[in-house]
């Protein structure tokens, strides 16, 4: 995938902290994000934003939080509650030119809209022989770790990735959601955006200049986020601040540990995990989903085909469990924690051939 | 039913004109030519596979000829070849879904004005309502067609469109073929109450029931839906009832759910019939006319058969280049492996 867009500067007043010649800000994820929002919306005149609360309320998480109105009604408005109805308008939407930006509201309530995104999103562009493109970027607050209610933890990354016709991406840090979104929703594809809910407040430094700028990194393909030279652990979303944790605390044992932000989950960079795990010779992959078919087993074997002659180790992966997902009480008890992480590391570290 | 207000000026669309309604007929003699030949390509093994609408010539040329291609736009599901003709869709590319060499057919939608054929029940009509938002969102005067028949109403997505575009007042004509008979489930087991066009009530939108093998009040209510559409009043549901007088599909044997009797009793009078009847009573078209009718629909059916036979398999290259607009490194390793080891290069 080509042809990124310099983001242009934008003309509103942006939430967070400025420095550098307005080149860079400490933001929250939520206000990267609704940055980002605001300046497709004044870059791209087709691209409007629709789903349940996004408009007056600005979305229950405040992603799309005052740009109705600076933008309109016309171009952020609120649907009934009905997520096929959402994602089956978008499709309309897009067939009469427009590039739709719907939210469901989280990752359960995508659920009720599977029908519309894998027989109808995915298969468009393919039905109509290219003819009705469909540029839809489907935010979804995803993943676990904020004690929610059922079906507000799911991770449907595996789910969505398998589908012909999809891309998937995932931000693990603010100035990933702003380029990563500002990315997606410039894109003639539909784009599944992942956004890891339990990091949306936290802040981080986001560079606002051009995609090659050094140290921004380009907005396609998997980034290394730590370098090391002992095994690399692969994540992506709210899983690669906890692997960055990880890492550090190996580092004490003197494990020196990469971490590959995976970023975009369909298509996956390939050449991204060959060329780390070539170097390191032993990976981990981490994720919130269910262990079995989950997209680590896609990784685990891009790797070990990449990898076959040089790994040390068979992959290992850390990830959720075969169960649904748990109430808030055990939710710490499933998703991968720094122990866990580090189990893993060292059945790696400690495997023997034979 | 008919809870549909008449024009501000108190006019009805004007009726059709004679070479209107002569019009109409050489429609509705092709579709049923094409139809019942499509059917016999299925038997010869020209085509795999067929969906008929024999019977409902009526209901879709009545709707397909009230549609200005060139501003509305049509969203079928896969039964609707008599409003594709009517709208004059290229029959070649529309017939090759049944060829089985494209699902959504080899027709242009942007330039036909047609979406593409799709096989999932009730599956477009939401597009209708998003299609016919972004006319609203950018003045335009558009309306959407969203067809959809009596086992269709029973999905979610049905409900989720008409209260969708009953809210935001969005311009689509939801044009309800109820054939009586989804597969083997007759209406009674399948519309509660009777009459899909009776829910607009619940919506605070109008809904028309009209004789759906009478192709002048299809025509008519049609108009009148899309005006009423056109004219900023949000959407319009017109339920035709007709009946499915063939099978389901060419897999299908309606011996098993229903009697010849029932079929003879629920059918009606033939539309093709009726109108013959009008236009010989009104003096609109004679003996003469109707054999060059005939004669012009057996030379269209030919021309489209041979066609279908001309066409060859798509290359199997546009299984890969068709995925997405920008293709991903991994389509392209699959689209090298399938060349590498297969014989079609």
């Amino acid at each position: 995938m080509t042809g990124f867009r310099q983001a242009q500067s934008p003309d509103a007043q942006s939430p967070g902290t400025e420095a550098h010649g307005n080149h860079t800000a400490t933001l929250s994820m939520q206000q990267a994000l609704n940055r980002a929002l605001d300046e497709v919306l004044a870059e791209n005149p087709k691209a409007v934003i629709l789903g349940e609360d996004c408009g007056r309320l600005g979305g229950v998480f405040r992603i799309t939080d005052g740009l109705q109105s600076k933008h309109g009604e016309n171009r952020v408005f609120d649907t009934p509650l009905a997520e096929s109805g959402i994602l089956g308008m978008s499709v309309g939407l897009a067939m009469a030119g427009f590039h739709p930006i719907p939210e469901v509201q989280f990752d359960g309530f995508a659920y009720p809209a599977i029908n519309q995104i894998v027989c109808q999103i995915a298969r468009m562009n393919y039905r109509s022989r290219g003819k009705l493109p469909m540029p839809i970027t489907l935010r979804v607050p995803s993943f676990g770790g904020i004690r929610a209610p059922e079906h507000h933890g799911e991770s449907l990354e595996a789910l969505f990735a398998h589908v012909p016709g999809l891309k998937v991406v995932s931000p693990s840090n603010p100035h990933e959601a702003y380029h990563l979104l500002k990315y997606a929703a410039t894109r003639p594809d539909p784009v599944i955006f992942m956004e890891p809910k339990s990091r949306y407040w936290q802040k981080g430094d986001v560079d606002f200049s051009t995609a090659d700028a050094p140290g921004t990194g380009s907005p396609t393909g998997a980034k290394v986020m730590r370098e090391g030279r002992h095994l690399t652990l692969v994540a992506w979303g709210a899983m690669v601040s906890r692997c960055l944790q990880v890492a550090e605390l190996a580092a004490e044992d003197g494990i020196d540990v990469e971490v590959l932000d995976l970023r975009w989950l369909k298509p996956i960079d390939a050449d991204a995990l060959v060329t780390s795990v070539r170097k390191t010779r032993r990976a981990v992959v981490v994720h919130e989903a269910p262990l079995t078919s989950g997209l680590g087993a896609e990784v685990a074997q891009l790797i070990t085909h990449g990898c076959f002659d040089t790994l040390k180790a068979p992959v290992e992966r850390v990830t959720g469990f075969d169960v649904p997902y748990p109430s808030g009480d055990l939710e710490d008890e499933y998703i991968p924690n720094i122990d866990r992480i580090l189990f893993g590391i060292q059945r790696v570290l400690e495997y023997r051939r034979g | 039913m008919d809870t549909l207000p008449l024009p501000d000026d108190g006019n009805a669309a004007p009726p059709p004109t004679p070479d209107q309604l002569r019009e109409l007929y050489s429609l509705m003699a092709a579709v049923r030519h094409l139809d019942v030949s499509a059917v016999a390509w299925q038997r010869q093994g020209i085509i795999p596979g067929y969906a008929p609408e024999l019977g409902q010539e009526a209901a879709q040329v009545g709707s397909g000829y009230a549609v200005d291609t060139a501003r509305d736009f049509v969203f079928p599901t896969y039964r609707e070849m008599g409003v594709a003709r009517a709208m004059g869709v290229d029959m070649v590319a529309y017939m090759s879904t049944h060829k089985a060499t494209w699902h959504g057919g080899l027709y242009d939608p942007v330039k036909s004005r047609l979406a593409p054929i799709q096989a999932v029940v009730a599956g477009s009509v939401l597009h209708a309502v998003g299609w016919a938002h972004g006319q609203t969102l950018e003045q335009n005067d558009g309306v959407a067609l969203a067809y959809l028949g009596d086992g269709a109403s029973s999905q979610g997505d049905v409900h989720e469109a008409m209260n969708f575009a009953a809210v935001m007042k969005a311009p689509v004509v939801f044009f309800v073929q109820n054939n009586g008979w989804a597969i083997s489930v007759p209406t009674e087991r399948q519309v509660a109450g009777g009459s899909v066009a009776a829910r607009a009530a619940g919506y605070g939108i109008p809904g028309v029931q009209v004789d759906g093998n009478d192709v002048v009040a299809v025509l008519e209510a049609t108009r009148r839906a899309i005006a009423h559409c056109r004219s900023g009043n949000g959407p319009v549901v017109v339920e035709a009832m007709t009946y499915r007088r063939g099978p389901h599909s060419t897999s299908d044997d309606p011996g098993r759910y229903r009697s010849l009797d029932e079929e003879r009793s629920g059918a009606g009078e033939d539309p093709l019939r009726r109108l013959r009847r009008r236009l010989l009573d009104d003096g609109i078209a004679d003996d003469a006319f109707f054999a060059a009718a005939q004669a012009a629909a057996a030379a269209e059916e030919t021309s489209i058969r041979e066609g279908i036979e001309a066409l060859g398999p798509r290359p199997g290259s546009e299984m890969f280049g068709l995925v997405f607009q920008e293709t991903t490194p991994a389509l392209q390793n699959q689209a090298a492996s399938w060349r590498e080891e297969s014989e079609h290069v």
